[in-house]
Formats: C-alpha cells, structure tokens, sequence
C-alpha cells in the first residue's frame, strides 16, 4: 500500500496531476447544480407570486391579441 | 435538429437522458481509476509519472473536443438562429476552460520531473495556452454586452475565428521542433502505445466525454430556466 502511494518516487506530481482534475471537475459540477438549483427556485418564486395573471394573460392571447392589449 | 431546438421538449429529453450519463459518468470514471493506477504497468522509462498521461491526454482531446463543438454550435447559431445552439456554447464554455486547465497544469506536473522543464515556450504549449484564452475571451465576450443577444453573437464569431488553433494544435508536434512527443494513438498507421496503456487511457476518454455531456445538460437547463426567467421579469417590467 505504501508502495503504491510513493508512485515510484514521484508521489507529488502524480496525485496533484489526479488531485487538480478531481478538484476542478468535481467544483464545475458543484457550481452547475447550485446554479441550476437557485434557478429553478427563483422561477418557482416568480411563478408562484402571481399564477392567476400570468394565466390570464395567456388565455388572453391565445384568444384574440385585442384581449391582452386590454387587459394591459 | 430543429425538432430538439424547442426548450421544452430539450427539458423533457435532458431529463430522460442525465440519469444515464451520470450513470455512465461514475462507473467510467471508477473502471479508469483502477486501471490507470492499478491495472496498468509503469513505463519503462517514465515510471509511475507515465500514470499523469491518463488525465493529461483525455484533458487535452476534451479540450479540442469541446471547441469544435462549441464551433459548430455557433455556426449553427449564426446560421440559422437555432436558440439552443447559443446557449449549449455558453454552457459548454467553462466545462472546455475547465479540461485545458487541467490538460496544462497535469502537462506541468509530468514536464517537471521527465524534461527538468515546468514550461517551454514551444509550439504545442502555447497553442494550447491560446485555446485556454480563447475559452476565456469567449465567456468574457458573451458577459460583456447589456444584450444578450449581441454578446452570444461576439462571442459566436470569436469561436469561429479561434476554430484555425485547432489544427494548429494537433499538428504542431510534426510542424515544429518540441519537446512534447509525437501522436502516439490519434495517428496514420494506428496507435503504437501498448494495450495495457491504451486501454486506461480510453476508459478515462470516455469517463471525461460522459462527464462533459452531464455537466453541460445541467448547464443547459439551468441556462433554459435562467432565460425563462429574464423573459417573465421583463413582461412583469412592461406590464
């Protein structure tokens, strides 16, 4: 086991090399699904506060565009 | 392609397909490990450092992976306005920055103890290095403009510019005199690296390819819901 840390003597450049891509792929697909998170929580939120005129407003549209100008 | 230009529908088929790319993902990338540090020789004259090559070359075919990619997907942008062609390049752009950091520093770290060099102003590293700046000018390009629009379309035209580096990359090993050996698996005549290297070294390859399509699928739906988003406060702005 000890041998097969040593990596023949050069331990430091090869488990930084392997260290470095761990790092840096595994914090891209941290920072991605936060950001998706906090995304997909923002439109919940927006959705959320005001459902009845968003409907509205698109009934309205499917309807006949004078509606929508109407209503705005 | 258009019938996967619709965000809604890419929603849905993103849904389905993540599932088994990080599947895909996490058994490549566990199957690579082993056989790149304990399934495979050391090298005869490089020793245990030879084990650096199996994250430093699939880094490197990523990050021309990725470019060329991100390229066609602009043209396509350019072309015919395809709405989620802008986007994948935007999402794609850091995972490419990402494999052509990992791709130079890993190169570093090999160069260091094998040619007694962390750097050479040579023809394949600074190509290299320009494609890593490429990667950056572009996601400092498309953030640049008030409008989005006019940034994804900077940004589109750069990649398409950056897309000479390319060739100039894979070649410049034969083109000029380095210290970076030759193709010794992407190469007329086929590969002469041994099996017992060559196999590592497509199991990390594809580890690393399904990880990118992971990554930039989530990118691209948080960027989905990210102009969903823009769109709703700007008619709540209007209304």
């Amino acid at each position: 086991m000890a041998e097969f840390f040593a990596m023949g003597g050069y331990a430091a450049y090869v488990w930084s090399s392997y260290a470095l891509a761990a790092l840096v792929m595994v914090g891209l697909l941290v920072a991605t699904l936060k950001a998706l998170r906090g995304a997909e929580t923002t439109l919940k939120a927006l959705e959320g506060s005001r459902p009845p005129r968003r409907r509205r407003a698109r009934n309205g549209a499917a309807a006949s565009p004078a509606a929508e100008v109407g209503e705005g | 392609m258009h019938r996967f230009a619709n965000p809604a529908r890419f929603q849905r088929l993103s849904a389905a397909i993540l599932p088994w790319t990080a599947g895909a993902t996490v058994i490549l990338l566990i199957v690579g490990l082993y056989v790149a540090l304990i399934g495979s020789p050391r090298d005869y004259q490089q020793g245990d450092t030879v084990r650096i090559m199996y994250i430093h070359v699939p880094a490197a075919w990523m990050s021309l992976f990725v470019y060329v990619n991100m390229a066609i997907a602009a043209a396509c942008g350019l072309v015919w306005k395809h709405p989620l062609a802008d986007l994948f390049a935007k999402a794609a752009a850091p995972v490419g920055a990402g494999f052509t950091f990992i791709c130079l520093v890993t190169g570093s770290l090999w160069g260091a103890p094998m040619w007694g060099t962390w750097w050479v102003w040579d023809a394949r590293l600074t190509s290299v290095l320009i494609l890593f700046f490429l990667y950056l000018g572009y996601m400092a390009l498309v953030n640049a403009f008030d409008d989005p629009q006019r940034g994804t379309r900077a940004g589109n035209v750069l990649l398409l510019v950056g897309i000479v580096n390319v060739p100039i990359i894979k070649f410049s090993v034969d083109w000029w005199n380095t210290l970076h050996q030759p193709a010794s698996v992407i190469r007329m005549g086929g590969p002469t690296i041994d099996g017992s290297m060559l196999v590592p070294l497509l199991v990390m390859a594809l580890g690393f390819t399904a990880y990118f399509i992971t990554v930039v699928l989530l990118r691209l739906r948080a960027e989905i819901v990210q102009r969903k988003i823009q769109t709703m406060r700007l008619t709540e702005a209007q209304g």
